[in-house]
């Protein structure tokens, strides 16, 4: 039941998007299409969850035993660009169809804070693996779930007669504004 | 001890980086995916502008294609034959049969020629003009605007605006076929650069309602039709029309022509070359002495 609302807790109410502002780039970056934006998303669930078993293992068996912690950051972006990487290597020969689907937006996420945050807030709570694997999923797909919708409501947005002031990008950050505080209404609803 | 909070902390991450680093390099040689040499090497030889004339996303699109077979070694129509035959060595494909084309506007009705329904005092752009009454201020519906919508879209400096009609400087085209797509009077197309011989007139109109409006337009008499010797030239729709698989470029249908609408006339005795203007379409018996001369 816990593992159940730790996803939850993930998608919607610690939203990495809309309540923490981590992965603000590619959330504004790759979001003027839906389709461009789902693709964005599947490729992030997919590498923050790979992520999040790598950091914890680099973590609890490299960095604990040693007493070395405060080495956390570099070791996790360490792993995380050697992952996606790996990850890009092994998409374009075994599916080049998601390869080409998923495209530039793969070596991006190597520069996505959101993954790195999923992996510090990991070792910071003590997650467990399965705990930190769960999480990682989560907060993943909740930053898949923010940037369709927020695709789709540019999208719609594209096409409406916004004052000459506000076009493009400020309108896109008052809508992010917006869904965020839409967002809020979830806080507090699960508590782990 | 204190030494080891240097000694750990080094080995630790320069251990997991060379590790992974390793692994990487491994991976990579692991999947690596075989890519066609000569993918390389066809990109190499396309000139790499991406103008997109090939009707391919960019020149590697184009590469992609000719590599897989779908697109002839010929696609790229800016590098023209010198690139053909370069993509063709690499493919292991003659390029025999590249012929370098260029766009070419089919209209000769030039300010002094050609008659005007109205001023028009509007943006320099055919594509505006033709959203007014009468599609432009031209009195030939099929008429070069001259507003020069084709100067603006060739990305290679090859149309000019001249006396009101757009020429298109055949050396300086690469037949990417932009102007061809951008006319709103679709009065340019794309035609052997080689070839000499070309109606520059694009009216459908009979006769009588070309005379009306233009003293440069194709009547569709026919005198050419019936004078080439290669059966080359059809008259369509009152429009001469030339079929370029039989055409020789002897261009006696341009010497014959009394509108002088059709290019590359020979140069011939004096005498044909006045007779071509002559305002008679119909009588022929005078030009066919000229045949002979020839």
């Amino acid at each position: 039941m816990d593992l159940i609302l730790l996803v939850l807790a993930g998608i919607f109410v610690n939203n990495y998007v809309l309540s923490q502002f981590l992965g603000i780039c590619p959330f504004l970056g790759v979001s003027k299409k839906v389709e461009t934006a789902t693709g964005m998303g599947v490729a992030v669930i997919f590498v923050i969850t790979l992520a999040c078993a790598a950091t914890y293992l680099v973590y609890n068996f490299i960095l604990v035993p040693l007493d070395i912690t405060y080495l956390y950051n570099i070791a996790f972006i360490l792993v995380i660009a050697a992952l996606v990487q790996f990850v890009e290597m092994f998409l374009k020969k075994s599916s080049p169809s998601l390869y080409q689907a998923l495209g530039v937006f793969l070596p991006l996420i190597t520069t996505n804070c959101a993954v790195l945050g999923v992996a510090v807030v990991n070792m910071q709570n003590e997650y467990n693996f399965i705990w930190s694997v769960l999480n990682g999923i989560g907060s993943a797909a909740g930053f898949a779930l923010a940037i369709i919708l927020f695709a789709g409501i540019r999208e719609r947005i594209e096409f409406n007669d916004t004052p000459k002031a506000f076009d493009g990008f400020p309108m896109a950050l008052v809508t992010a504004g917006i869904m965020s505080i839409a967002f809020l209404g979830f806080s507090g609803l699960i508590k782990l | 001890m204190e030494i080891m909070n240097i000694v750990y902390p080094i080995l630790s991450i320069g251990g997991l980086g060379v590790v992974l680093g390793g692994a990487l390099g491994y991976a990579g040689k692991l999947f690596a995916v075989e890519e066609d040499p000569k993918l390389g090497e066809v990109l190499e030889a396309l000139p790499g502008a991406n103008c997109g004339g090939c009707g391919f996303p960019g020149c590697g699109g184009c590469a992609a294609a000719i590599v897989a077979g779908t697109a002839p070694v010929t696609a790229c129509p800016v590098g023209g034959a010198a690139v053909a035959e370069k993509i063709g060595s690499i493919m292991g494909v003659e390029a025999s049969s590249a012929e370098p084309m260029a766009a070419f506007v089919k209209c000769k009705g030039t300010c002094e020629v050609a008659k005007e329904k109205y001023t028009y005092f509007g943006l320099d752009d055919c594509v505006m003009a033709m959203q007014l009454a009468g599609a432009g201020a031209k009195s030939c519906s099929y008429g070069c605007l001259g507003l020069g919508s084709c100067k603006k879209a060739c990305g290679f400096g090859a149309i000019e605006i001249i006396d009101g009609v757009a020429v298109v400087d055949k050396e300086k085209c690469v037949a990417c076929g932009k102007c061809v797509s951008t006319c709103p009077k679709h009065i340019i197309e794309m035609l052997p650069a080689k070839k000499k011989v070309k109606v520059e007139c694009s009216s459908k109109d009979n006769g009588k309602g070309v005379m009306a409006v233009c003293s440069a337009g194709c009547i569709g008499c026919k005198i050419c039709e019936k004078n080439c010797p290669f059966d080359a030239v059809h008259v369509v729709d009152n429009l001469a029309v030339i079929d370029y698989e039989k055409c020789k470029s002897c261009g006696i249908c341009a010497n014959k022509c009394p509108k002088g609408v059709i290019t590359g006339k020979k140069p011939a005795p004096p005498k044909a070359e006045a007779k071509p203007n002559a305002e008679n379409a119909k009588k022929e018996e005078p030009k066919k002495e000229e045949a002979k001369s020839e």
